[in-house]
């Protein structure tokens, strides 16, 4: 299972972040698990700045803004690839 | 979120990138940014963090209208290292430019000095903010 990162305090854009994340892992049939991580400290460790940030498989792909559904779905796809490595 | 915590929600418009090198000039950069940024004209960020491939540094400074450069001499560190990751800055000034000389392993600098390369930044911003300008603006 792909695990993704919510990095955020847990405010309504954090929440909505991962509200995409669900939508774009439904739409594109993977199975998901969504840890959220919102103690400052721990959001400091991936280096982001600006929330909410998202990180699939602790990389982090975007950070100051929500990302699409759409670009969700894009590097959820690219992360079974980069398994097979 | 408790009330405690701070949201991180907003993304600074301009972020500061100083050179804070081993001269005057990188440290009269780095000093100029410092005032700025408690001047609440942007936010110095961590250049060192862009060099190191710190992905969520380089994704939060994405988020940023603008990035401002400020290189200590003509090695231009800060404008190269933002671009290798793909940040261009949209304002560029070099500290020895502006007609101050550059002292290696000299970290002293006098206020007026301090002022000049401040003052030159704080135009440019506000420049910015009367119009932004489509392309990148190098200033010597």
């Amino acid at each position: 299972m792909t695990k993704v990162q919510v990095l955020g305090p847990g405010c309504p854009k954090c929440q909505q972040v991962a509200a995409n994340v669900t939508e774009a892992a439904k739409a594109i049939g993977m199975q998901v698990e969504i840890e959220k991580v919102s103690k400052p400290m721990e959001i400091a460790k991936y280096g982001v700045m600006f929330t909410p940030g998202l990180a699939v498989e602790g990389e982090v792909v975007c950070a100051g803004r929500i990302p699409s559904v759409e670009e969700i779905k894009g590097w959820l796809e690219a992360e079974p690839a980069k398994e097979q490595k | 979120m408790s009330d405690s915590q701070k949201c991180a929600c907003e993304p600074s418009e301009v972020l500061f990138f100083p050179c804070s090198g081993g001269s005057n000039c990188g440290q009269i950069a780095h000093h100029a940014a410092v005032e700025l940024h408690k001047a609440g004209r942007g936010k110095l960020f961590c250049l060192a963090g862009i060099g190191g491939h710190v992905k969520g540094l380089i994704e939060s400074a994405k988020a940023a209208k603008v990035l401002v450069a400020i290189d200590g001499c003509p090695a231009l560190c800060v404008k190269k290292t933002l671009d290798h990751a793909e940040l261009p800055p949209r304002i560029h000034i070099v500290v020895s430019e502006l007609g101050i000389e550059k002292k290696s392993g000299h970290l002293d600098f006098s206020d007026e000095e301090l002022a000049v390369c401040r003052d030159r930044l704080a135009q440019e911003l506000q420049a910015w903010v009367a119009g932004p300008a489509a392309d990148s603006t190098s200033v010597s």
